[in-house]
């Protein structure tokens, strides 16, 4: 009887075993591109684990414990090809698996953040109900600062290159004139301030939505100083509205230094460049009501728009304003180009600046651009091309993380 | 003079410039850190700027009302509004300016049932406009704005009941005009923008840009 026992005790145990094995090739390292706050765990997949199967992961701050839980990954997930921005894309990556530790929960207790640069000791277990397996000795590493993003490599590649080009064709530009395509909306520029002069009307500047924080807001700016010139060498009154108070104080101090270039310090009047509000429709409603009485010549609406944009624009139409935007909000052009005179269409906001002022330097930066844009189209195509023929290489060289 | 003017504001903008690119790429707690203690002067500066914002907006409003500029009537309803937001805000519900903020009180009624509505009618008057420009845009004048009212038609009837009703066709080509073309497009203007903003962030930070600066190139 014991010993008929003992042989099924014998047998459900080896059946457990054959089951449910034992972590193979556990390691532990730093997670890489991180700032010190975790370390990640890998090892090889067992293919054979049995449905429900997990892995405990157990932390210990000395290499004799006590050991503390630190999460759960299922024997069936997480293989290390889901995480490119750490592993890579190598080929065997599905054969591994991985896990990123940051914290450990001791018992009562909330949990614990693991501490830079501290040595920390990992046991792995496969568990399946309540039998478990644990991985061999305890495997040390530490969470440690790292000083560059490895993940962002292709991207500082690509920024290294870009601003090359754009270098460069400054560069050039110094030395040779170089033809830049004609932007129609910058062209009219001239006109609709000349227009403005002509009639005696003001010429009426909005600043978008975005703070000074943002490119497309200091495009703006630095378009709106151009603005500012013209209008102080043509005596045409300018007024600028602005929804955000940083970019308030900016515009007061772009037109005042455009009206001391243009040698008309006694034509700038702070009371032109004002808050008109800082909530969204309150903007609009005070925009609107200012165009209808004062019935500015020419609006020129520059930076990030969102759904004010056709209240400015189509009441800016009914007043007969000349009227110029440009916006990088994609979801805006369309308003924007049925309403408008002319539109910058996004990159022609970055562009109006330099190719207002004609300066050969400035010139060879648009240039530059161009260059960029035509090697990003090229890419595409042949991005798209191979990863047709199921060859991924490019597609993963232009990945983000 | 001209340092405090030129070279020095040029000099912050290198600075931070290639800090702010840096701070991007280097994940170490002290970047991360110095990229806090920015964030951090940023909102002292807004504090700071919001100050000459609420001056702006009321010597603006209170130069229309002295002058009886047309609609000056609108001016003293913004410095009626303000003054009783900001009875209101002190007041906070009896429980003064230095308590937390009320849930309940004359700010929050005011806040809901006067400003909440006004911004909704202010969007809501956006339906009308869109009829207006869409009537001026879809008048089928070029081959351009015909293929536009086309794609239009198909794109509003797919995104109603009433267009699967009519026919499946509807849903499915609306569907793939936002997918494929209108992505494409998207895709293409962002390309653009972000070579554009790339391009300017140069500019700025090698101080070939100088228009914030005035206009002026040397």
């Amino acid at each position: 009887m014991y010993r008929s026992m003992i042989i099924l005790l014998v047998l459900m145990g080896s059946a457990t075993a054959w089951g449910l094995k034992a972590p193979v090739d556990f390691e532990a390292a730093d997670t890489p591109n991180d700032a010190g706050t975790s370390v990640t765990l890998t090892w090889a997949r067992d293919a054979d684990a049995p449905a429900g199967a997990v892995y405990q992961v157990m932390v210990a701050t000395d290499s004799n414990g006590p050991f503390y839980p630190a999460g759960e990954v299922s024997a069936a997930g997480s293989p290390m090809s889901e995480d490119p921005a750490a592993f890579g894309f190598w080929s065997d990556h599905d054969d591994r698996q991985y896990v990123h530790v940051e914290e450990f929960t001791r018992p009562g207790e909330d949990p614990t953040k693991l501490e830079t640069d501290r040595p920390y000791y990992f046991r792995l277990e496969a568990r399946l109900g309540e039998e478990s397996v644990a991985s061999g000795a305890a495997v040390e590493a530490r969470a440690m600062e790292n000083f560059f993003n490895w993940a962002k490599l292709n991207n500082f590649i690509l920024a290294i290159s870009f601003s090359a080009i754009i270098l460069i064709y400054i560069s050039i530009a110094r030395r040779r004139e170089l033809y830049i395509r004609r932007i129609a909306g910058l062209e009219a520029l001239n006109e609709a301030l000349g227009r403005a002069t002509e009639m005696g009307k003001p010429v009426l500047f909005i600043h978008g939505l975005y703070g000074m924080d943002q490119p497309s807001t200091i495009a703006a700016v630095n378009i709106l100083g151009r603005v500012a010139q013209r209008t102080a060498e043509y005596d045409t009154a300018l007024r600028v509205a602005n929804y955000d108070p940083v970019v308030l104080a900016v515009s007061q101090e772009v037109v005042k230094e455009s009206y001391l270039e243009a040698g008309r310090p006694d034509a700038y009047s702070e009371n032109n460049v004002f808050l008109a509000a800082t909530e969204q429709f309150s903007y609009a409603a005070t925009l609107q009501g200012m165009m209808v009485r004062e019935r500015p010549a020419t609006n020129i609406m520059m930076g990030y728009f969102f759904a004010e944009s056709l209240l400015l624009a189509e009441t800016g139409t009914t007043i007969g304003a000349i009227q110029i935007a440009g916006t990088d909000s994609y979801t805006q052009l369309p308003f924007f180009v049925t309403t408008c005179d002319y539109t910058l269409m996004g990159e022609e906001l970055y562009a109006a600046s330099a190719y207002l002022a004609r300066e050969s330097r400035l010139l060879g930066s648009l240039k530059g651009q161009d260059i960029g844009k035509a090697v990003l189209i090229a890419v595409l195509l042949l991005g798209t091309a191979l990863a047709s023929l199921d060859i991924p290489f490019l597609a993963r060289m232009f990945s983000s993380y | 003079m001209l340092f405090l003017r030129r070279t020095l504001p040029m000099i912050l903008a290198f600075v931070t410039g290639i800090i702010g690119i840096s701070i991007y790429y280097v994940p170490h707690s002290s970047a991360q850190g110095l990229e806090e203690v920015l964030a951090r002067w940023l909102r002292i500066v807004y504090a700071f700027a919001f100050f000459l914002g609420l001056f702006s907006l009321l010597n603006l409003h209170w130069r229309r009302v002295r002058a009886r500029q047309a609609g000056w009537g609108y001016s003293l309803i913004v410095y009626l509004s303000f003054g009783l937001m900001i009875f209101f805000v002190l007041y906070n519900d009896g429980t003064g300016p230095f308590s937390p903020q009320a849930r309940a009180g004359g700010y929050q009624w005011l806040f809901l049932n006067v400003q909440v509505p006004c911004g909704a009618t202010m969007f809501s008057i956006l339906a009308f406009f869109i009829s207006s420009a869409a009537y001026r845009t879809f008048r089928a004048r070029t081959p351009e704005a015909a293929i536009l009212l086309v794609a239009a038609v198909i794109v509003m009837l797919g995104r109603v009941p009433v267009g699967a009703y009519i026919h499946d066709f509807f849903p499915a080509a609306a569907q793939w005009l936002m997918d494929v073309p209108n992505m494409a497009a998207k895709r293409g203007i962002l390309l653009g923008v972000s070579l554009g903003i790339v391009a300017t962030s140069l500019r700025i930070i090698f101080g070939i840009e100088r228009s914030y600066l005035g206009g002026g190139e040397e």
